[in-house]
């Protein structure tokens, strides 16, 4: 079956304004509220990772026709499913977040950060070309940065590789990077020039020499 | 929302029946309760954290602050994550941070284009038009259109310095101190920064 992601919108012809909003505007119904907190809370059960939870997002087919939140309820929706999670029988999840554990645990986080297995690839300043290719499941390189030359950046140490603990494969982690990229190279010389640079996190599997 | 409408939208929820998408979350909810996934309290608290303790103005504390000391904020720009650590602020959505900083320059804006990554710990939960698809297509092909729909309009000679967050590195811009601001102490600064002015997309308002 063809991984398809519907998120993926950088450099797209979008329609639409956007609309700015007050500080304290953060829900527009209790309903969302209820969501963010049901996704924040199923963290710590063990259902799935921040991954999963992406791609379960990204793959809706409706994606674009729904709300933020709208979307965060049907990919929780689809994974509890898939898991068994709202069953009669039930996998056991692994902890449940208690009240009095809530400030504590957001505070505490999920470091992403992880011991590297071999030295990195690359240096900052290196010249990397980004690999072409989509591959058939959740990734973390837009399309408008596939198959460009751009320049490293930043080194952020390895981090879990999130196209293989999506899938379940494992953390698997590998070297992070900033790699910048100079707006021509991404938009060509029709788009309207910005003087702009623009950068991803691309993991070292998404980078050649160039 | 303010207490009142908080209280209101809770009398008309009680007044009429519950629409399609509350019913459905409410289900989820109670099965996940029964199923011993979710403490329902749990929720309530985490929904406290983000209405009334983990916002912007935690951000706008720590720009403040850069603004102030210069020794933080060679630390803020140096280790962003340790730097907001030393004043509280870590965890969820700010494990890994990047403050990056405006000058006359560079201008800083950040996006997701994948889905809607931002530094929670430090701006609490983004607004809605940050996770739309206008924001997170045109901003990294047309960040000055972009900054004319905020109503920001950079000089020409200014770079624009545009961080997609693709991975799970949050990045925070540390906005340029306005001028005549010589005599406000920090307090009065942070009140200055916007959340806007942090993701880059506005500016700090003037005293």
């Amino acid at each position: 079956m063809t991984y398809r992601s519907f998120a993926d919108l950088g450099g797209r012809e979008v329609a639409g304004a956007i609309v700015p909003e007050a500080e304290g505007e953060l829900f527009h119904a209790p309903w969302e509220a209820r969501v963010m907190a049901l996704v924040v809370a199923m963290g710590p059960t063990g259902m799935s990772n921040i991954d999963m939870n992406r791609s379960a997002r990204e793959t809706l087919p409706n994606y674009r026709d729904l709300s933020y939140y709208e979307i965060w309820l049907a990919a929780l929706d689809k994974l509890a499913q898939q898991k068994g999670v709202l069953g009669r029988a039930p996998p056991p999840p692994t902890q449940m977040l208690r009240a009095a554990a809530v400030a504590g645990a957001i505070r505490q986080g999920t470091s992403a950060s992880r011991p590297a297995a071999r030295p990195a690839r690359f240096r900052v300043g290196d010249a990397v070309r980004t690999i072409g290719a989509q591959p058939q499941h959740h990734t973390r390189l837009p399309a408008y940065a596939r198959g460009k030359s751009g320049v490293i950046e930043l080194i952020h140490g390895a981090h879990v590789f999130p196209d293989t603990n999506s899938q379940g494969l494992g953390e698997a982690p590998q070297w992070l990077y900033t790699v910048a990229f100079e707006e021509k190279e991404l938009w060509g010389g029709t788009a309207r020039m910005q003087r702009s640079t623009i950068s991803v996190d691309a993991f070292e599997p998404y980078l050649q020499p160039a | 929302m303010s207490e009142h409408e908080h209280r209101h939208s809770h009398e008309e929820h009680a007044q009429r029946a519950p629409s399609p998408i509350e019913s459905r979350v409410k289900e989820l909810e109670a099965r996940l309760a029964e199923n011993g996934y979710i403490d329902p309290a749990a929720l309530d608290v985490i929904i406290d954290e983000y209405q009334t303790k983990i916002g912007p103005r935690n951000g706008a504390r720590v720009v403040a602050r850069a603004w102030c000391d210069p020794e933080f904020r060679r630390w803020l720009l140096q280790d962003a994550t340790a730097a907001i650590a030393a004043m509280g602020f870590t965890g969820r959505q700010g494990e890994h941070m990047i403050a990056v900083e405006n000058t006359p320059e560079v201008h800083n804006m950040v996006v997701c284009t994948l889905c809607s990554c931002y530094p929670w710990a430090v701006l609490g939960l983004p607004p809605t038009w940050y996770k739309s698809a206008p924001y997170r297509a045109r901003a990294v092909k047309d960040p000055r259109g972009v900054l004319e729909e905020f109503g920001v309009r950079l000089p020409e000679s200014t770079r624009i310095r545009i961080w997609d967050s693709t991975a799970e590195v949050r990045y925070l811009v540390l906005p340029q101190r306005p001028a005549a601001t010589e005599t406000l102490n920090e307090r009065e600064l942070a009140d200055l920064v916007t959340r806007d002015s942090m993701i880059g997309t506005g500016l700090p308002s003037a005293p």
